[in-house]
Order: C-alpha cells, then sequence, then structure tokens
C-alpha cells in the first residue's frame, strides 16, 4: 500500500522551472530599478563644472564658493557684482579661455601654449573681480589666482532648479521642475480631453450598445492600444500640430496641446476597457430593479451604474494617467522639447521620458548628465509605481457610496 | 388594482415560453405562482410589469391588463407603468447608496425632490417594511451593511416607497434563512390590505401560508388557477396532485 508508482521527475522538474522563471522575472526587475537608483545617485556626488575644468578667482576675493546657477547667471550677465553672491562691491570679471588668449599674440603664448599658464596667472592675478573658467591643465605650481572647490549638486537644487541646462558650460544646469511639470500638465491635460470620450464610449459600450456592434467595437479599441506609439506621434506630427498651429496662430504648432491630444487618443483604449469592464460588472438585478422603480435607462445609468463602477472609472483615470506620463516616442514628437516652465498648453514644453529619450544618446558615459538622466528615470519610475499602486488600491476599495 | 391576462403567448426567440394563458388576480389580495423550474411562471410575473422588454428577441401575443389598460398598448409609458407596478427580485439586491438612499430612490428619479416628503415617505414605507426599528440609527450608513434578510426588507421598503398599486415578488425569500423568510410573510401578509401581490415561489408551504390564490405552472401552461385551500387539499388535475405531494418536481 501507498507505494511510489509513478515517476514524478518530469512533474519536479517544471515545478522547478516554473519557480526559477518566477524568482528571475522579479529578480530582474529589482534589478533594474535598483541600477536605476545607483546610476542616478552619482549625480549628487559630481560636480557640475565640467570634467578637467576648473574656475579661479583673484587670490583677494573671499567668495568660498558659488551655486551651479550662480555661475550660469554670472557668465549670462545676470549677476554682475561679487556682492550679489555674498562677496566684496566689485564688478565680476568673467573670463573664458578664449577671452584671455586672445588678449595675447601667438608668439606670447608660444606654439605650443607653453606660456600660457603664466599669461593666465598674471590676467587672474591683475584683475581683483575676475572668474576665470579653463582647463586645468594649465594650472601650474606658479599659479596666483585660488581655484574654487567643485561644488556638487544638491537635491534640493535638482528637484526645485527651474532651468534644465544639461551641455551648459561652465557649469551645467540641472533643474527638473520643468521637466516635471511638464510632464505633469501634459498628462493631465491628456486624461481632461480623453475623460468626457472615453466615459461616454464605454458607457455607450457597457449600457447602450447592443452585443454585435459591441463584439465589433470593442476588440478595434482594444486594437489601438497596439499601435506603436511613434506612428501616433507620426500622426499628431502630420495632423494636429498644423491643426494646432493654424487654430491658435502660433509660430509653431509643438505645444503641451498636441502632446496632450495624441496622449488623450493613446490613453483612450485603457480608459474606455477599464471603465467598460467595470461598469459591465454591475449586477443585471441591481439594474432591473432600478428599472423596476420607475427609472429611465439613463437615470439607471448615472445613479445605479456608474456609482456602483465608480472605483473601477477611478482606476481607469489613474491608469490613463500613468500610461500618459509614462510615454515616451509619440510626446517627443509632438512637444516641442523646449525645457522650460510650462506657462501655458499652447507653448512647447519637454516630459520627462521626452527628456531621456532625447539626451541620452548624446551624454558620455558616467557624465553628470548621464547620472542626471538616470535619476529622472529613477523619478519616472517613482511616479508610475506609484500610480500604479494608487489604482490598485482604489480597485479595491468596497463599492459603497 | 386588479390584473389579467388574456390568450398571452410569450416567445423567447423560437421558443414558446408562456402557453395561452388566461387568468384573472383580484385587487388586495395575494395570488401565488407555484412550480417546477423553467415553468414559465417568473416569466408571466415580469410581463406585468414589462421587465421582459429588457431581453432580446422576446415576443409577446395576446394582452396583458392593469386595471383596465392594456400594458402593452404603444400609449403606454413603461417608466410610468412600473411606478405602479412595482416588483421585488429574488436576491436581495440594494443600490450602492445609503439605507435612506436606497428608498428614496424611487422618488427621486420620479422627479420628488422635497426633502420633508422624501424623509416621511422614507421613514413610512422601512416601517411598513417591518424594518424601522432596525435600521432607524443608522440611515446614513451603507445598505451592505445589514443582513440579507433586512436588504430583502429593504428592497421591499424601496419598491413601497412610491406607492404602486400592484406589487409582483419573484421568490422574495429563496435566498433568506428561515426567520427572515417568516418575517417576509409576515410582511405580505399585511400588504394585502393595500396591494394587490403577486408572488413566485419555489416554497409550497409558504404559497399555503401566505396566498388566497394559487396558480400551478408546469412547462408553460398553467395547470390549474384556483384558491389556495383548493389547490393544496383537492386539486382538480393529476398534474397538480403529483407535483404538491412531491412525486415530481
Amino acid at each position: 500500500m501507498f507505494k511510489k508508482k509513478r515517476n514524478r521527475f518530469v512533474e519536479t522538474l517544471v515545478e522547478w522551472a516554473l519557480r526559477l522563471s518566477g524568482g528571475t522575472t522579479t529578480l530582474v526587475i529589482l534589478l533594474i530599478s535598483i541600477f536605476l537608483f545607483t546610476e542616478g545617485w552619482g549625480l549628487f556626488k559630481s560636480s557640475t563644472v565640467e570634467k578637467g575644468y576648473v574656475l579661479c578667482v583673484n587670490r583677494s576675493n573671499k567668495i568660498k564658493n558659488l551655486t551651479p546657477k550662480q555661475i550660469k547667471e554670472i557668465f549670462d550677465g545676470n549677476i554682475t557684482s561679487w556682492k550679489q553672491v555674498g562677496g566684496n562691491d566689485i564688478p565680476i570679471e568673467p573670463l573664458r579661455m578664449d577671452d584671455i588668449a586672445s588678449q595675447y599674440t601667438e608668439e606670447e603664448i608660444g606654439a605650443n601654449f607653453e606660456h600660457l599658464p603664466q599669461k593666465l596667472s598674471e590676467a587672474i592675478a591683475s584683475r581683483p573681480g575676475a572668474l576665470a573658467f579653463f582647463s586645468e591643465q594649465f594650472i601650474n605650481i606658479n599659479f596666483q589666482g585660488r581655484v574654487l572647490p567643485a561644488e556638487t549638486i544638491t537635491l534640493k537644487e535638482y528637484f526645485g532648479g527651474k532651468e534644465w541646462f544639461p551641455t551648459a558650460t561652465p557649469a551645467a544646469q540641472f533643474g527638473v521642475l520643468p521637466l516635471i511639470l511638464g510632464t505633469l500638465w501634459v498628462s493631465i491635460a491628456a486624461i481632461l480631453i480623453a475623460l468626457p470620450f472615453g466615459m461616454a464610449v464605454a458607457i455607450y459600450l457597457a449600457e447602450i450598445a447592443n452585443s454585435r456592434i459591441r463584439k465589433i467595437l470593442k476588440p478595434l479599441i482594444e486594437l489601438l492600444a497596439g499601435i506603436p506609439s511613434v506612428v501616433y506621434g507620426f500622426f499628431g506630427l502630420i495632423v494636429i500640430v498644423p491643426l494646432i498651429r493654424s487654430i491658435f496662430h502660433l509660430p509653431v504648432g509643438e505645444t503641451a496641446l498636441a502632446g496632450a491630444i495624441v496622449l488623450a487618443i493613446m490613453a483612450l483604449p485603457t480608459i474606455i476597457t477599464v471603465a467598460e469592464d467595470a461598469m459591465r460588472t454591475t449586477p443585471l438585478a441591481m439594474k432591473e430593479s432600478s428599472l423596476a422603480l420607475g427609472a429611465t435607462h439613463w437615470q439607471t445609468i448615472y445613479r445605479v451604474v456608474i456609482p456602483y463602477a465608480s472605483s473601477g472609472i477611478l482606476a481607469a483615470i489613474v491608469l490613463g494617467i500613468g500610461r500618459a506620463i509614462g510615454e515616451t516616442m509619440a510626446v517627443l514628437m509632438v512637444t516641442g522639447n523646449a525645457a522650460v516652465m510650462p506657462h501655458s498648453l499652447t507653448e512647447p514644453v519637454r516630459t520627462i521620458p521626452a527628456t531621456i529619450a532625447a539626451e541620452l544618446g548624446e551624454s558620455a558615459m558616467g557624465s553628470v548628465q548621464y547620472q542626471a538622466l538616470f535619476m529622472l528615470g529613477a523619478i519616472l519610475f517613482v511616479l508610475t509605481l506609484g500610480i500604479s499602486i494608487w489604482a490598485e488600491i482604489i480597485r479595491k476599495e468596497p463599492k459603497v457610496q | 388594482m386588479k390584473l389579467e391576462a388574456k390568450n398571452v403567448n410569450f416567445f423567447y426567440g423560437d421558443f414558446h415560453a408562456l402557453k395561452d394563458i388566461n387568468m384573472q388576480i383580484d385587487s388586495n389580495s395575494v395570488t401565488a405562482f407555484i412550480g417546477p423550474s423553467g415553468c414559465g411562471k417568473s416569466t408571466f410575473l415580469r410581463l406585468f410589469n414589462r421587465m421582459n422588454d429588457l431581453i432580446d428577441g422576446t415576443h409577446l401575443d395576446g394582452e396583458c391588463i392593469v386595471g383596465d389598460q392594456n400594458i402593452y398598448d404603444k400609449s403606454v409609458s413603461v417608466d410610468e407603468l412600473r411606478t405602479t407596478v412595482g416588483m421585488v427580485f429574488q436576491k436581495p439586491n440594494p443600490f450602492p447608496k445609503s439605507i435612506f438612499e436606497n428608498v428614496a430612490y424611487g422618488l427621486r428619479v420620479n422627479g420628488v425632490n422635497d426633502k420633508k416628503i422624501i424623509i416621511e415617505t422614507v421613514e413610512k414605507s422601512l416601517k411598513q417594511a417591518a424594518l424601522w426599528e432596525e435600521v432607524k440609527d443608522k440611515l446614513k450608513k451603507s445598505a451592505f451593511e445589514l443582513s440579507g434578510g433586512q436588504q430583502q426588507r429593504l428592497c421591499i421598503a424601496r419598491a413601497l416607497a412610491i406607492s404602486p398599486s400592484v406589487l409582483l415578488m419573484d421568490e422574495p425569500a429563496s435566498a433568506l434563512d428561515p426567520i427572515s423568510t417568516s418575517k417576509i410573510e409576515e410582511l405580505i401578509f399585511q400588504l394585502k390590505h393595500d396591494y394587490t401581490v403577486v408572488i413566485v415561489t419555489h416554497n409550497m408551504q409558504q404559497a399555503a401560508r401566505v396566498s388566497d390564490k394559487t396558480g400551478f405552472f408546469m412547462l408553460g401552461e398553467l395547470i390549474e388557477f384556483n384558491d389556495t385551500k383548493k389547490i393544496f387539499l383537492n386539486p382538480d388535475k393529476e398534474q397538480t396532485q403529483n407535483y404538491i405531494t412531491g412525486r415530481f418536481g
């Protein structure tokens, strides 16, 4: 009795294979998110001043350090006195290497720039308000200026900064606020556009369309979700962008609004499918009892079906937002990609995913820009993760008003 | 209000679900329909508030009369009809709203906005449905917090709130425990004074306890329709006798 009759080797093998694949998948996802954060975190340890270059001031200058933003403002000519950054009341003289080199003849500098360090040193020493930016190889032991310590980016500068200028010299600007806001503007506008249409279609499909129409329409709508986003982007570029330009009389049609419209079209299948599924879970008996109380079909829809499906409908909205926030290609193609603080929907904006897609190919591996882009990826990851979790929580809420 | 069916034939697509049914139901009485599953008793009940309209591909021949009006006449508004002929379903199915809003629902969809009237009607209906004492302190709570039996009485209160003349009940106690069932039966007995009640049931003791008249259906035909006492003690037809004594069914 109870003797082992069958060889269970294959069964055990399959069981282990399944376990292994589940474990591997989890591990890969975990590794990706860890990779994102570790690559991105380096940003807060590195200097925004380009590698191999230094900023120097006159020795009499008391200034201890300059933030990336201050450096940019100085070289842009917006800050003109050391007093504005906490120093003495003397005007700032920003000096790039070209400015110095051009003041001397080739003989003075030497054929192989052998005299340049000397000249640089003199130039800085003779100007009390100098702020010079040049390659650190030209600093020799007799250097009479003072090298400013390299400043790293702080969290506050990264998340609160209003300027994204990753290739600026002398100091790159990594303020992600315009990108985050651009992403939110485009996504929220997209949802506001998609919601009325999506809800209308979902109600039509769930409650009004007869089964034959629904059998054709629903797979068609689900098919929309499978179209590659670059195709949507192309459509947006050819149709929506010129349309917006002519309607609003704009110089360019690549605006936040164009992105929002394209995203709205892309989010529609998600919103429709999830909302329709939620509405169809309304028990027939519940609808019947509403009708049996003399309610019209429409009263039944908005007083019983929609409240009953409200958690599912909310989940549809949140999933739609999630889809919109992460969308890259279509947005990259139609929003104009100007990394500025968004002021209106008819201006170009730039979203987080579009920034990563556009810049990662041009940034040197391990550079500050590269790390800043990874940090953006991490932000996007946290955003979409939060939204997914939110959608799950909403979905599971009890169906009670 | 009295009900009448004249030569009623009903089809689900090609399926002949009700065959040549004639019946008169007196006002202020309780009438029970019994019969094996699929015999058409629920279908017949649902004809009187045109609930079968919701099913695609159905077709009716003959007349269903409520009061003096053939309710399948083109001039009849279905919404208006349903405020006169109320219905309670098999499973308790409160709306995803508070207890108060469940009862007020019928008033609201029929355009009653006067708060005072709504509050009074809700209280009156809950009292009629013998639920008031149990819920008066938690009217704002979700209807889903009530027990199954309470939910079913809530559904009855909901149906009563729009003061119908006829109340159709489709196996109203089949999903309930014996105590809740007896409460519902008591309630049906009370309702007879103000309403014409028609009840479909699988429970023959229930039919015997609550109804004045009983109709026995089989395979879409009305086999026998008579006083409940007669049906249960001395039926005319052998099929009825067999069903009631449990020889088949």
